[in-house]
């Protein structure tokens, strides 16, 4: 199974995925560059993290427009898995692959932590591995990561079970307090309608080994190797 | 032609930044000053025949790039 890996300048997580992916889970993996117009045959994307163009304008407005995206746009839309991390998330929210989008974080702090995530679902490809409710102890970076929506928006993907990860404690509760950035109902990942796109703030591709402090994150590598490889 | 394009938070979306701003003025004592609202602004150099066109293509601009409608609402001036 081949992951492709987009890189835009101003990316800088590109390489811990394409790590990730290829020397942890020993995978084949491809770094793509945003001004290229293929996938070249990959089975899944990642988006990875950082400031792709400098975050300028907003994080992630102008990576929406880069040569590659129409390609990703078609992917998504064939049901093919894309994962998009931190920046990578930000970029699908704004070419309204994922709905919502992110203010600054309420303490307008920038937030370079380990946090606790729970599971909500596992019917998309990124948590077919892991347990309904399971947590996951992973890094985020980030200063605009408070996630928002219309009200209305929030009640439909609360209804359709599209939160896929909750920031919660080590308890695994979901509390006011174990939100770091202040996001609605502690979102701190969601997937599309069809499941196949999911965004999320914290990096589990910084998570996958012990020496990195936490493997929480490999069961997401782990769940989109097995998803595809039944399919 | 210019157009100058004026991108702020909607009202219905909290702005730290804004109330940050706000605390500050408040702390050196400009108690006259009530709620603070952070925006972007942008200036245009358009190449268009009228101000009507200019500002819509100003406004198709800050539809498709300089706002994210999700969040912020704009406003267009003619120069």
């Amino acid at each position: 199974m081949k992951f492709g890996v987009v890189v835009f300048p101003g990316s800088n997580c590109d390489h811990d995925a394409y790590h990730a992916a290829h020397d942890v889970l020993g995978q084949p993996a491809e770094l793509l560059w945003h001004k290229d117009t293929s996938l070249n045959g990959v089975d899944v994307v990642v988006l990875p993290g950082g400031f792709a163009h400098g975050d300028y304008l907003r994080t992630g407005a102008i990576a929406r427009f880069s040569p590659i995206m129409p390609a990703i746009l078609e992917f998504a839309k064939k049901g093919g898995p894309v994962l998009g991390i931190c920046n990578g998330f930000q970029v699908l929210l704004e070419a309204g692959l994922l709905p919502g989008a992110m203010l600054r974080n309420r303490d307008l702090k920038f937030h370079c932590e380990h946090v606790f995530v729970r599971v909500e679902r596992t019917d998309t490809p990124f948590t077919a591995a892991a347990e309904r409710g399971q947590r996951l102890r992973l890094p985020i970076a980030h200063g605009e990561g408070n996630y928002y929506a219309e009200p209305e928006v929030i009640r439909q993907l609360e209804g359709d079970g599209r939160v896929v990860f909750r920031y919660c404690d080590a308890s695994g509760a979901v509390t006011d307090s174990a939100n770091p950035n202040g996001a609605a109902n502690n979102i701190a990942g969601i997937c599309n309608e069809a499941r196949n796109v999911v965004g999320l703030m914290p990096h589990p591709e910084r998570a996958c080994e012990g020496t990195l402090g936490s493997a929480d994150g490999l069961v997401l590598f782990e769940s989109v190797l097995s998803s595809v490889a039944r399919t | 032609m210019k157009a100058r394009v004026f991108v702020t938070l909607k009202k219905s979306v909290f702005d730290p930044q804004g109330k940050t701003i706000a605390d500050a003025l408040h702390s050196l004592g400009y108690t006259g000053v009530g709620d603070v609202r952070q925006g972007k602004f942008f200036e245009l150099e358009l190449d268009a025949s009228s101000a009507d066109q200019a500002k819509t293509l100003a406004s198709e601009v800050a539809d498709k790039v300089l706002a994210n409608p999700v969040i912020e609402s704009y406003r267009v001036e003619v120069e």
